[in-house]
């Protein structure tokens, strides 16, 4: 039964709390570069007005996929947040960004074709990360499950900057900004027309908006799992993290994806596992 | 409540412009003036834009894309003709290669006079634009 609350509380409230921390960022963003900004609220209007326009297809499929790319990424946020394993997160986060590239292929669209590659390249860049994350955490807490993560008295950051600080290098490519949104851009920066979501339209745009969201709450659930021996002190990191992300996106500019892929997996290799041998032998 | 008119997102195509209402259009979107408080996003792409922003007149080349940027534009949408020349030729009217004014190819629903028109005068549009839109989503609701 509580299991079934926390899924219900989380699918309600996720939208409305990413969706805000989206609007904050639009602001903070047009602020740094001296611009009034749209209203906090401007990514929900966004949304609404997708839902009231016409969508059109290239194929009626498509937009199938994308209704599986929301669910599976609800799924993934539940799992998440409902204490599951974390291992079953990172697979089930990787079914549903794939079925974003199924439709996106599914379109048959040079602009969404060449997005759909990046994003592959993308989820080449940022799954070993994930991975080493998890492993990491594993070594530390002796358990897989987000609920004993969670537990964990003591503080995970200690033991893995590491593998944290190859966590916030792929935050970037998770948030779709620069220096890696190679595949799509969050704000209106135009690359490849629209990259992967070039195709797509009304209804279909909008889920791919809210999926992000609830993409965004697993990823900033991450960021929370290396602080959560004080719960304070890990919300306040999500907040000055994502906040970070925002300034890394407005000093940048974007990254060819040879130097994305590469610069990811030399972080990977250096600090991830680096930190993870060294937890090896210390113990 | 239609929340069309909190976040009309722009494509900015250009004819046969001079390019004068062309950097006019995007100084709209500069501190200056800055378009995106009114939620406007310059998106590139006809399939996520609600207003078509056009400068310049057409010529026989782009004819067809132009046309296919409209046909690709998902209901309700607006078309704006920024500056003299789209509205009615101005100049280069008697020119060999000219189709004619844009409202010649497509149906246009706000003229901005001007050459080159002033950004506060294609603000003006894009709010006209925006009550336009608001009319053709009515309209919309209304048939179905």
């Amino acid at each position: 039964m509580e299991i079934i609350i926390i899924i219900i509380a989380y699918i309600m409230l996720t939208p409305v709390f990413c969706g805000t921390l989206a609007g904050l960022d639009r602001k903070i963003t047009a602020r740094m570069q001296a611009r009034v900004g749209p209203p906090i609220a401007q990514p929900f209007y966004d949304v609404f007005k997708l839902m009231q326009k016409e969508g059109i297809v290239v194929r009626r499929t498509q937009n199938l996929y994308i209704l599986f790319f929301l669910l599976a990424m609800v799924f993934t946020g539940s799992l998440f947040f409902t204490g599951e394993n974390i291992l079953l997160v990172i697979f089930a986060l990787t079914l549903a960004e794939i079925f974003l590239v199924l439709g996106a292929y599914k379109t048959s669209s040079p602009y969404s074709f060449i997005g759909s590659q990046r994003e592959l390249i993308q989820m080449m860049a940022y799954e070993p990360v994930l991975v080493l994350t998890s492993v990491g955490i594993y070594m530390v807490t002796k358990s897989f499950y987000i609920s004993d993560i969670v537990a964990f008295k003591r503080p995970l950051i200690l033991y893995l900057p590491g593998v944290f600080f190859a966590f916030i290098y792929i935050l970037t490519m998770k948030f779709r900004k620069s220096p890696f949104d190679l595949s799509m851009s969050e704000h209106a920066h135009q690359e490849l027309v629209r990259g992967i979501t070039t195709e797509f339209s009304g209804r279909a745009l909008a889920m791919i908006q809210i999926a992000h969201w609830y993409d965004h709450s697993i990823m900033l659930g991450f960021i929370y799992l290396f602080f959560a021996h004080n719960p304070v002190l890990a919300l306040i990191a999500v907040l000055a993290l994502y906040f970070l992300v925002i300034v890394i996106d407005n000093t940048f500019a974007r990254l060819r994806w040879q130097l994305a892929l590469a610069s990811c997996w030399v972080v990977a290799l250096v600090f991830g596992l680096g930190n993870i041998i060294i937890l090896f032998f210390l113990k | 409540m239609s929340y069309l008119k909190k976040s009309p997102w722009i494509i900015h195509y250009d004819g046969s412009s001079c390019n004068g209402c062309d950097i006019e259009a995007l100084a709209c979107l500069t501190p200056v003036y800055d378009l995106e408080r009114l939620g406007v996003i310059n998106t590139g792409n006809p399939k996520h834009a609600d207003i078509f922003l056009i400068t310049g007149a057409v010529n026989e080349q782009n004819k067809a894309a132009l046309k296919a940027i409209y046909d690709q534009m998902p209901e309700p949408k607006v078309v704006v003709a920024v500056g003299v020349c789209a509205t009615s030729g101005g100049i280069f009217v008697d020119c060999y290669n000219l189709s004619g004014p844009v409202d010649k190819i497509i149906p246009v629903d706000v003229y901005v006079p001007g050459c080159a028109c002033r950004p506060e005068s294609i603000f003006d549009a894009i709010a006209q634009a925006i009550q336009t839109l608001e009319q053709k989503h009515h309209l919309r609701q209304k048939n179905d």
